[in-house]
């Protein structure tokens, strides 16, 4: 792919972008300079709030003005300076020249609007062509993303397709009428792993087909080697490396993107598995799970099996990873474990006594199964100062109130915020800072099994890395079993001692760490191991995947 | 306090000018019998005086010769009196009901949902007026009609709230901590359902001071209290000779009402954080 010779598709210059007065910088994005040429991929890597987005909203002129705004540079689009076109320009170029994916496909799409209405729209804003010729490219792009059965898929309507398809059927909007340049944003991050891999390998093939220059937007170094040829660091909407992308993946210049792609997870397990324990924290045997739903009176409800015939054991001092994409019951699993969701049949053994269901299952716990969730903004109470939010739950098992703020001041500590954090309200932590306060929650319980759902997939990868390690660290001091569920394998190995693979409610697979990743037993073990995006040599295409 | 539920608030001007008003009436209400010049009441001047034609008597008298500006002052205390009293009466039930529903859910939400939708299939003025005729006009048996009729859309509101709230992760988190279940409904939920209760508070103190003069203009308001719907009724008979009988009190009536819901507005922009930095 030596295209050098070919002028860009995208040339941005010196753009800098103006945030409004109180923001925490004064320029979102700070003389950025980047260029993409036909056929290739530039890749805008940063962590969230580095500006990368709004590069991207900025070529599409899509920034929230008057507030958020260019000031400075151009953007020259086929030479053309898109800062300077009116809005009707802008309009004329948009869907036709150049086409954009957005980060979440589940809202992306209008559900009350047929997938061939919605594609057939960006024909009927720009060209004009017959019904039936419409139809006709409609399904030949529906084919051409490898969606399957088009003549029926285009009159379905998007609550039909899965996450994967609908991004799809997004790549497929943006591409109908072949612009010269796509603009990705993020269009993996809310994918499963293997749907990711399907997805990045979808565009890479139909860039090499039409010749698009695409603008790939990602947090991800391990995206970043499987489809970049060039690749631009950002931090703090300023570009501190840019380069070709074994180049920057290889050698990495600037400490800050020597410091992201140490961050990533390299799936190494960390450490060896504890000697001897004896005792069994957690015993779970044939843990049976079904969601049943629109149960009326007239109709017969639908169930799911989130849970079947699910058993593993877990010692003091011990983690076990629940591995699994979105849907396999992982969860299901982790919110029977504590105590918040009933199950239907099988055992859960806590230090050897069988706990019952609902409420007394949580009584007869007493606090000491702990769990720390996915979302650390919806985690904590807003209203609620952090030293009560981690006083809370010690005082209500009969702690004195003086004893349970003083250790919630040292937990905070601990977990390596100031002691001065307990006076103040979540609103003012970040991301990361409230996943800490959440585990000093947990830990204030001083719990002997610890649940940590997804803990670290909202968070940045540098912010990731400093979590996990929290957690390793707490693990090791309080000698705490944890079940670490996470849909990344790289976290998987990294975190845990045993590890168990997830697909449609039942264990396919269960064992020492470095043995299921060595030596995976179970074909769906293997695809994930397959779809892991890697720093190394870019994966061939695997024909043995199916389309999602 | 320059915090920014203020900001946001004084931000919408509608409300500040509500609040304005809003607070004169206050005034006016805490401090009428000092205020006031006469015993709304008394026979103190000819009738249908027109005003500004008599010292002392600004808007002049009624058909009785009673001064009407008393009578306003004395007609804005029970006005509020009502609309606060019943709101509070209202929200206690409204919100011990709804939370329970939310919280709890299956079938001790539907059992109060539908005991709820009881109320809310017969129209609340017929149902008042029944309430008030029954138990005879009082400012008690008022209060209670108007908060009877007036709970159900809080307990639908506060069951949706605590539908949804309960689902968040902090509540799951103090559930696994050991906290009890009045506990986390009250120091866990309920103030994070604050905000569109507030709102809904202000709007429903306005709709109960309708209501108040609604009944009092049919005549069923309580006999011993001046109050703005009474004067109004009063007046009707002979609105095309004196016009000034029936207007007073009911510009009085619109711009508290109006007021009111002003303030409402303000209160929904001040509460709403999602609407900071929208215009910085």
């Amino acid at each position: 792919m030596s295209v050098n010779s070919t002028q860009p598709v995208l040339a941005i210059v010196d753009l800098s972008i103006s945030l409004p007065a109180g923001a925490d910088r004064a320029r979102a994005v700070e003389r950025a300079s980047l260029s993409v040429r036909p056929g290739q991929t530039l890749c805008v890597v940063g962590e969230s709030g580095s500006g990368k987005s709004m590069i991207a909203n900025a070529v599409m002129g899509l920034l929230p003005r008057p507030h958020v705004a260019p000031v400075n540079g151009q953007i020259l689009f086929e030479g053309t300076d898109l800062l300077t076109l009116t809005e009707a320009q802008m309009r004329e170029l948009r869907g036709r020249r150049i086409g954009m994916v957005f980060q979440e496909p589940m809202t992306a799409l209008n559900p009350v609007m047929r997938i061939g209405e919605q594609i057939g729209e960006v024909f009927d804003a720009h060209v004009n062509v017959p019904a039936a010729e419409k139809r006709r490219r409609i399904l030949a792009a529906l084919a051409d993303v490898g969606l399957p059965e088009p003549e029926l898929l285009i009159d379905s309507y998007p609550f039909r397709l899965s996450g994967g398809q609908r991004q799809r059927v997004m790549i497929a909007c943006a591409l109908v009428l072949e612009p010269v340049l796509l603009i990705c944003d993020e269009p993996t991050t809310a994918l499963d792993v293997t749907t990711q891999a399907q997805i990045l390998r979808l565009i890479r093939e139909l860039q090499q087909r039409r010749g698009t220059a695409v603008l790939f937007i990602t947090h991800d170094f391990g995206v970043v080697s499987e489809i970049a040829d060039h690749v631009v660091v950002m931090q703090t909407g300023q570009v501190v490396e840019a380069g070709p992308a074994r180049h920057v993946l290889d050698a990495p210049q600037h400490p800050y993107t020597r410091k992201l792609i140490a961050a990533i997870p390299h799936g190494q397990a960390q450490r060896a598995t504890p000697a001897d324990e004896t005792l069994r924290v957690l015993q779970v045997q044939d843990l049976c799970k079904t969601y049943r739903s629109g149960n009326g009176l007239f109709k017969r409800g639908r169930s799911t099996q989130a849970a079947k015939d699910i058993s593993f054991e877990l010692k003091r001092g011990e983690t076990l990873g629940l591995v699994g994409e979105s849907g396999s019951g992982k969860s299901s699993v982790g919110r029977c474990l504590v105590g918040l969701a009933p199950f239907d049949s099988g055992r859960i053994l806590f230090k050897g006594r069988n706990l019952s269901q609902g409420a007394a299952f949580r009584k007869e716990a007493a606090g000491k199964i702990q769990m720390v969730f996915q979302d650390p903004y919806a985690s904590l109470n807003p209203r609620h100062r952090v030293g009560a939010a981690i006083a809370g739950g010690p005082i209500a098992q009969g702690v004195g109130k003086a004893e349970a703020m003083a250790r919630a001041v040292e937990l905070l500590k601990l977990v390596g915020l100031g002691a001065d954090a307990a006076e103040r309200y979540p609103h003012e932590f970040s991301g990361g800072q409230r996943q800490r306060i959440a585990i000093a929650r947990a830990l204030a319980m001083q719990p002997e099994l610890l649940v940590a759902d997804e803990p670290v997939s909202a968070l940045d990868v540098s912010v990731q890395a400093q979590v996990l390690a929290l957690f390793a660290q707490v693990r090791e001091q309080f000698q705490l079993a944890m079940v670490f569920i996470t849909h990344d394998l790289r976290v998987a190995g990294q975190m845990c001692d045993h590890i168990a693979v997830m697909q449609r409610g039942e264990l396919v697979e269960y064992g020492a760490t470095q043995q299921v990743l060595r030596d995976p037993q179970h074909a769906y073990t293997r695809q994930l191991i397959a779809a892991v995006p890697r720093l190394t040599q870019p994966p061939q295409h695997d024909p043995t995947m199916a389309v999602a | 306090m320059k915090s920014p539920f203020w900001r946001r608030f004084t931000r919408n001007k509608g409300a500040v000018a509500g609040m304005a008003v809003l607070l004169l009436v206050v005034v006016v209400a805490l401090l009428g019998p000092w205020i006031a010049t006469n015993d709304p009441w008394g026979m103190v001047q000819q009738p249908f005086l027109h005003p500004w034609t008599e010292p002392g008597f600004a808007l002049g008298t009624d058909t009785l010769g009673r001064d009407i500006l008393s009578g306003m002052i004395y007609g804005a205390r029970i006005s509020l009196l009502i609309g606060a009293v019943s709101t509070v009466v209202a929200l206690l039930i409204g919100i011990t009901l709804g939370a329970i529903a939310g919280y709890f859910g299956g079938l001790v939400d539907s059992a109060l949902m539908r005991f709820t939708e009881i109320f809310q299939a017969v129209p609340s003025f017929a149902l008042a007026i029944v309430l008030v005729a029954i138990f005879q006009p009082s400012v008690g048996s008022i209060v209670t009609a108007i908060a009877i009729v007036s709970w159900p859309p809080v307990a639908r509101l506060v069951r949706s709230e605590f539908l949804t709230l309960r689902q968040r992760d902090f509540v799951q988190a103090a559930l696994l901590a050991g906290q009890s279940t009045p506990r986390i409904i009250l120091t866990q939920i309920l103030p994070n359902a604050m905000s569109p209760i507030i709102v809904m508070a202000s709007l429903m103190v306005a709709t109960a001071i309708l209501l108040e003069s609604s009944l009092s203009f049919l005549g069923l308001g309580d006999p011993n209290q001046m109050s703005w719907g009474y004067m109004v009724g009063s007046a009707r008979t002979v609105l095309r000779q004196a016009w000034w009988m029936a207007l007073f009190p009911g510009l009085a009536i619109v711009l508290t009402v109006l007021a009111l819901n002003l303030v409402g507005e303000g209160l929904s922009d001040g509460l709403n954080t999602r609407l900071d930095g929208r215009t910085k």
